[in-house]
């Protein structure tokens, strides 16, 4: 008997037997889906005297929303900032990701020169994820209006300042802001207000971060609409009790009413020490977004590797400018980020998980329907065993991935 | 009538879950013969209804050809609420166990037309062949689903307006507002009950001690609905030790020697004792005081 004709013909499928994360807690509780969605089973029930076509069983393991990471440069070889085969590298990314359970991200161009954004942005479509890999919620343009003392591993000859203090001058050097969901710019950059208030009115989340800014210029930023921190801590100046510079925004009692301040934490327990990061999650749990922030290297096996015009080692977790002891990016995949933040931070499971799907979410506005599991979302989840290990990745509902 | 007295909560809850348990497998339901059995919401049954989520995740029983009619529904609260008795019957056990929706009946307590509701719920009882197994719980005056002191022992499914002592009772779960709290609620009858095959009446706590007594002690009176029961030739009453408190000794000792009697009712079943079941008929007592 074909279930639900009143709402809907199609297939409602019941996971069974697992704990899910629903309401910051993890809960026996099954899950129930049918057209990508999770569905309201009591409403289902009483409404429409519905039951579930098929039933899953989930082994007992936890459920949770999938992994979405804000920050990511590439990876298996694939350096996004490139600019060949676009479409074929966010693929191949795209798809490993699964076994890490990520299931949305935002591939990230690091400062280019302007035709390499004139060329990638385009290819870089926005669309849903499924059983091809992750899906793609708009890039993440870190630079190049950033500073040229904290510009990191960005090429020196790209920064650009605001010479218009206006749109104009991003839409100068990306061609277009539609595939673009985070801009990453230092705010003290002379025209940056204006800048992030039209940023923010066309929807792009703006970040603070390769910056010299102090605390006032960064609240003005905040004040103005930003409400990222890209990687807290590195590329930007030190936390000093009287001027505690981007790192104050955690405790700041300077920002607008109801505003969150999220911040990305590289937490591969290489680019951030433990210490570092339990100081900002004690200070700000709710913000805290684990990133990856991984490069070309990552999911590539152990020793040395040529990449483009780069040569690296990669030992362990860390990756090396072959022949010196200088690391060039993180390899850490998200879900060791994520098992690595719970161990260092001591947090709670849930608080682990959420730092991975809830809080990108929330930072990108789209936790209607990402990063919960709450009625309406799309089914987009991971089962994880107890140690936080994916054993299973989901997209609308569909297994994608396996262990 | 028959009293069960066990030690303590928990327990009783489990001879209750044994015994539905073991009603439904002799009865053994299917597609063309369905089981049918009356529900109550409340703390009480709680225990009860976990254990039969037990029985049901074992395997040993299935909800697939379970028609339950609940007893009864506040009026005005929307139906997701989470006081409602939709909410309850599903959070604590429809949720959990195979039970088809359509066998599942509520009184809707936001129907445009209540009485309609509530005559149309009696149809569907009675449509369903009658209840096999009326499973209730008491308030502390004595009250069997929301037939407040004073309701008519012969009453039928209805809309009643809450004693204040209920509405006080309740405001905990509202918020402690009282003008959140329903004033009026869709209930069954006493004679509604009185109808089924067999009545199961949950009764544990020390604060129900004195319903208990008023129950089966003293004489019929509807300012203590539950003494109606005294006339059903089916009824069982399950208690824990603290309900009995204000028994007579004699009373207490008679039924607890009876315990050993009562106790194979609740057995776990022989492959012997579930083959026969399919001969019994719906009118057939295989059971009797």
């Amino acid at each position: 008997m074909p279930s639900n004709k009143s709402v809907s013909e199609e297939p409602i499928t019941q996971f069974v037997n697992c704990r899910i994360l629903k309401d910051h807690q993890l809960q026996r509780e099954d899950l129930w889906v049918r057209e990508g969605k999770i569905l309201n089973p009591e409403k289902l029930f009483f409404d429409e005297e519905g039951y579930a076509d098929h039933q899953v069983d989930c082994e007992s393991k936890i459920l949770a929303p999938g992994f979405i990471d804000v920050q990511i440069n590439g990876g298996y070889g694939v350096d996004f900032s490139q600019g060949c085969d676009v479409r074929g590298g966010v693929a191949l990314v795209s798809k490993r990701l699964l076994e890490h359970g990520v299931t949305s991200f935002c591939p990230t161009l690091v400062t280019s020169p302007p035709h390499i954004y004139h060329k990638v942005l385009p290819e870089m479509e926005v669309h849903d994820g499924g059983a091809e890999g992750a899906g793609v919620l708009g890039v993440h343009l870190e630079g190049p209006f950033i500073s040229r003392e904290k510009r990191g591993a960005h090429p020196e000859h790209c920064l650009r300042s605001f010479q218009q203090g206006s749109l104009t001058d991003l839409l100068e050097v990306y061609g277009s802001l539609d595939n673009v969901s985070i801009v990453t710019l230092a705010p003290e950059l002379p025209g940056s207000p204006t800048v992030i208030q039209e940023l923010v009115k066309m929807g792009v989340t703006v970040s603070l971060g390769h910056s010299v800014a102090d605390l006032s210029q960064a609240e003005q930023a905040v004040q103005q609409g930003a409400t990222f921190i890209t990687h807290l801590f590195n590329a930007m100046l030190p936390f000093h009790h009287r001027d505690p510079g981007i790192v104050g925004l955690l405790t700041s009692d300077q920002l607008p009413p109801n505003c969150t301040v999220f911040y990305g934490m590289i937490a591969d327990g290489i680019h951030t020490n433990p210490a570092a990061l339990r100081i900002a999650h004690r200070a700000h749990p709710s913000g805290l977004v684990l990133v990856t922030d991984a490069i070309t290297a990552m999911g590539l096996p152990p020793g040395h590797h040529t990449l483009g015009q780069q040569h690296i080692q990669i030992d362990g977790l860390h990756a090396y400018v072959a022949g010196t002891n200088t690391l060039c990016g993180s390899i850490a995949t998200m879900d060791m980020c994520v098992r690595h933040f719970r161990k260092a931070s001591g947090c709670s499971v849930e608080a682990a998980l959420e730092a991975a799907s809830l809080h990108p979410a929330q930072l990108l506005g789209i936790s209607q329907h990402k990063g919960t599991l709450d009625y309406g979302s799309d089914a987009d989840f991971v089962l994880l065993d107890d140690s936080l290990h994916v054993k299973a990745t989901y997209i609308g509902g569909e297994e994608v991935w396996r262990k | 009538m028959k009293l069960i007295i066990l030690d303590d909560y928990d327990k009783a809850s489990e001879w209750a879950a044994k015994y539905i348990r073991n009603r439904i497998i002799q009865f053994n339901p299917g597609p063309e013969r369905f089981f049918t059995l009356g529900l109550p919401t409340g703390g009480t049954p709680l225990g009860c209804y976990k254990k039969l989520i037990e029985y049901f995740k074992n395997g040993e029983i299935s909800f697939k050809y379970i028609k339950t009619f609940n007893m009864d529904e506040y009026v005005g609260i929307p139906r997701d609420h989470p006081e409602s008795y939709h909410s309850f019957m599903w959070n604590n056990f429809f949720k959990h166990i195979d039970i088809r929706a359509e066998n599942a009946h509520i009184l809707d307590g936001n129907a445009a037309d209540l009485q309609v509701e509530c005559d149309a719920f009696e149809e569907k009882i009675r449509a369903a062949g009658g209840i096999q197994l009326f499973v209730g719980g008491i308030g502390p005056d004595g009250h069997i689903a929301f037939n407040e002191p004073g309701s008519s022992l012969s009453s039928r499914t209805r809309v009643k307006t809450l004693a204040l002592d209920t509405i006080l009772a309740n405001a905990r779960f509202f918020d402690g507002d009282l003008s959140k709290v329903p004033t009026m609620a869709l209930t069954v009858g006493v004679g509604t009950v009185m109808d089924a095959r067999e009545v199961m009446i949950l009764i544990t706590g020390a604060h129900k001690a004195f319903a208990l007594y008023k129950a089966i002690e003293e004489g019929i009176n509807h300012m203590w609905t539950v003494s109606a029961f005294q006339q059903h030739p089916q009824t069982l009453f399950v208690c824990d030790e603290d309900a009995t408190l204000e028994l007579r000794v004699k009373t207490v000792k008679y039924f607890k020697g009876m315990m050993h009697v009562h106790n194979e009712l609740v057995k776990p079943l022989t492959p012997v004792q579930k083959g026969n079941a399919k001969v019994v008929e719906m009118s057939e007592k295989p059971y009797s005081d």
